[in-house]
């Protein structure tokens, strides 16, 4: 188990955004985390990463502890993430993005006096993601000057320039049009495996996505975990359904813990 | 190669001035030069890690009196030994300010500074022994590459070898500069500029590398202090003021804090125009107030980014 979170609770104040979640990935898994609005998703993402230190509960990554570790660490162990809002260097190309990613990895951050143009290791890693992503012609372009699925695409691309071993992807495809997410999702698991990735986890809204490309399914609802198994399962089973994916109004959430 | 053109020209340009221009001109070169250093030190600070400090003349007076203490009262005057000196203490001193500052961003780091300018000057100011209080302490004529040129008239001295002198250690200053910000370490300041959280995420400290900036920013602010004093030949307390602070800022906007020679740029104009306009009328503050706010407005990017502007895909700015 590569990734592993044993009773996972977050309050904030009177409100619990998480209640006991547990969930383990493995090795050569793609997992979604579904749910409505509320649910506690992307408490849940911000927790895996780092970011929020849970109220309760343990995260191990590699069989590590990782609770509230920080970004920096996490993105060093071989932790990478997107955002749901798409997060880019607005003034940097996109070469230089993915080079970025690459003199991170490579733990040449603070080297001041080198010259990074004559890095050839550098170089060629940024130009291979590039590739990858299908960036290579608007390697030189700004990142702001980007088309908001390029955007995504390279927020996603510069993450995958670290070379992790989990990627956890907070709605990879949010604000792309329909047309562009497939595209976005072939791109990326075409990607993972030349990256030689161990795992996706990722939150995602649409249906399409989630059971056309996951071995699993987790169903959060009201901060806890309301199914998980294959999309088979989830699929057959008409609760799960219903709550977490039906049409129907959703319930507000109650203050309970 | 266009940059590589403009800035031959410009090195010649500066080379020659002794031979062409007034005396009145070329002493006027010597603070350029000096600020040109601090320059290009608060702009690593400014337009490559985004962060503005309205406290870098505390490293400017540091330096400056560091140079002044250490010819009057310690009887040292090779000036490599004072920049050294100057570039150790501004870094000494930094260590402490930066750890604290870099911790805060936006306004909070620039009041911050601001405080820490503010302080130091107070120091400055009410520690007569050491400093001299507000009459300041004389910088006296310091040796060139162990050479003491004590016997030369002051105008000789200051157009002819000291000049050189000065120009020779900003081309150096230049020089590491343009190495830094090109290096993988500018590469990940400019992360840190556009988007602190997604450079985190991509394993860039952001404390670390704001910590270098600031450091790297106050050793070039200390060296061009310290070749501010010889010119006029004493340091005083306004060399720390936050007056002071401010002005290199506005040269800094001026010249454009979004291209590496930008700050170079404005600090000529800023000291030529500055000189010219106090001779016209008594209230240049009044004539450079109204500047800042039209190069605010109107041009963002500076002098040179009007020159620039042209190229918006390989230097526009949001």
């Amino acid at each position: 188990m590569i990734l592993q979170a044993e009773g996972l609770r977050k309050m904030y104040g009177e409100f619990c955004a998480l209640d006991g979640v547990s969930l383990g990935v493995d090795a050569g898994e793609f997992v979604s985390i579904v749910g409505p609005n509320g649910a506690g998703k992307s408490t849940l993402i911000n927790i895996l990463t780092g970011v929020t230190r849970p109220s309760a509960g343990t995260v191990r990554f590699k069989n590590r502890e990782i609770g509230g570790g920080g970004p920096v660490r996490l993105a060093r162990l071989g932790m990478a993430r997107s955002f749901q809002l798409v997060q880019v260097f607005p003034d940097l190309t996109v070469l230089e993005t993915l080079q970025a990613a690459v003199v991170a990895r490579l733990g040449r951050a603070t080297r001041l006096f080198a010259s990074l143009a004559r890095d050839r290791e550098v170089q060629a890693g940024a130009l291979e993601v590039a590739e990858l992503f299908r960036l290579v012609d608007k390697r030189h372009i700004p990142a702001r000057q980007l088309p908001q699925g390029d955007k995504k695409l390279l927020d996603v691309a510069s993450a995958f320039a670290l070379k992790p071993e989990i990627i956890l992807l907070d709605e990879p495809t949010s604000g792309v049009s329909t047309a562009d997410k497939t595209a976005i999702m072939d791109t990326l698991v075409a990607a993972s495996k030349l990256v030689g990735l161990r795992a996706i986890v990722q939150v995602e809204h649409d249906m399409d996505i989630v059971f056309g490309y996951s071995d699993r399914i987790i169903a959060l609802h009201q901060g806890k975990v309301l199914a998980d198994g294959p999309p088979a399962t989830i699929l057959a089973d008409q609760h799960v359904m219903d709550t977490v994916i039906g049409k129907k109004a959703v319930t507000p959430r109650a203050p309970t813990c | 190669m266009k940059t590589a053109l403009a800035v031959g020209l410009g090195v010649a340009a500066i080379a020659a001035a002794p031979l062409v221009a007034s005396t009145y001109h070329v002493l006027l070169m010597l603070p350029f030069m000096a600020y040109a250093i601090v320059l290009l030190g608060l702009n690593l600070l400014f337009g490559y890690t985004g962060l503005v400090s309205f406290g870098h003349a505390l490293f400017i007076g540091l330096g400056a009196y560091a140079g002044a203490f250490l010819t009057t009262h310690a009887k040292i005057r090779s000036l490599e030994v004072i920049l050294l000196v100057a570039a150790a203490l501004g870094a000494l001193v930094a260590v402490p300010v930066a750890a604290l500052c870099v911790r805060y961003v936006k306004i909070y780091f620039g009041m911050l500074t601001l405080a820490f300018g503010m302080l130091f000057y107070t120091f400055v100011l009410k520690f007569y022994r050491l400093t001299g209080g507000d009459e300041g302490t004389p910088f006296l004529r310091p040796a060139l590459l162990g050479r003491s040129l004590d016997a030369m008239p002051k105008i000789d001295y200051l157009v002819g070898p000291y000049y050189y002198y000065s120009l020779g250690v900003l081309a150096l200053a230049a020089l590491v500069m343009w190495r830094i910000v090109h290096s993988p370490f500018g590469l990940c300041l400019k992360t840190i500029r556009d988007n602190p959280v997604k450079a985190e995420t991509l394993g860039i400290s952001v404390t670390r590398h704001r910590f270098y900036a600031f450091v790297i920013s106050a050793i070039y602010a200390a060296v061009g202090g310290a070749l501010l004093g010889p010119p006029t030949g004493n340091v005083d307390p306004t060399l720390a003021y936050w007056t002071h602070s401010g002005n290199i800022v506005f040269m800094t906007l001026l010249g454009g804090f979004t291209s590496f020679f930008g700050p170079v740029v404005g600090a000529f104009v800023f000291i030529y125009l500055q000189n010219w306009v106090m001779s016209v009328v008594p209230y240049w503050r009044l004539i450079f107030g109204a500047m800042l706010a039209v190069i605010v407005i109107a041009a963002p990017d500076g002098l040179v980014g009007l020159v620039t502007r042209r190229r918006p895909a390989l230097t526009g700015r949001a």
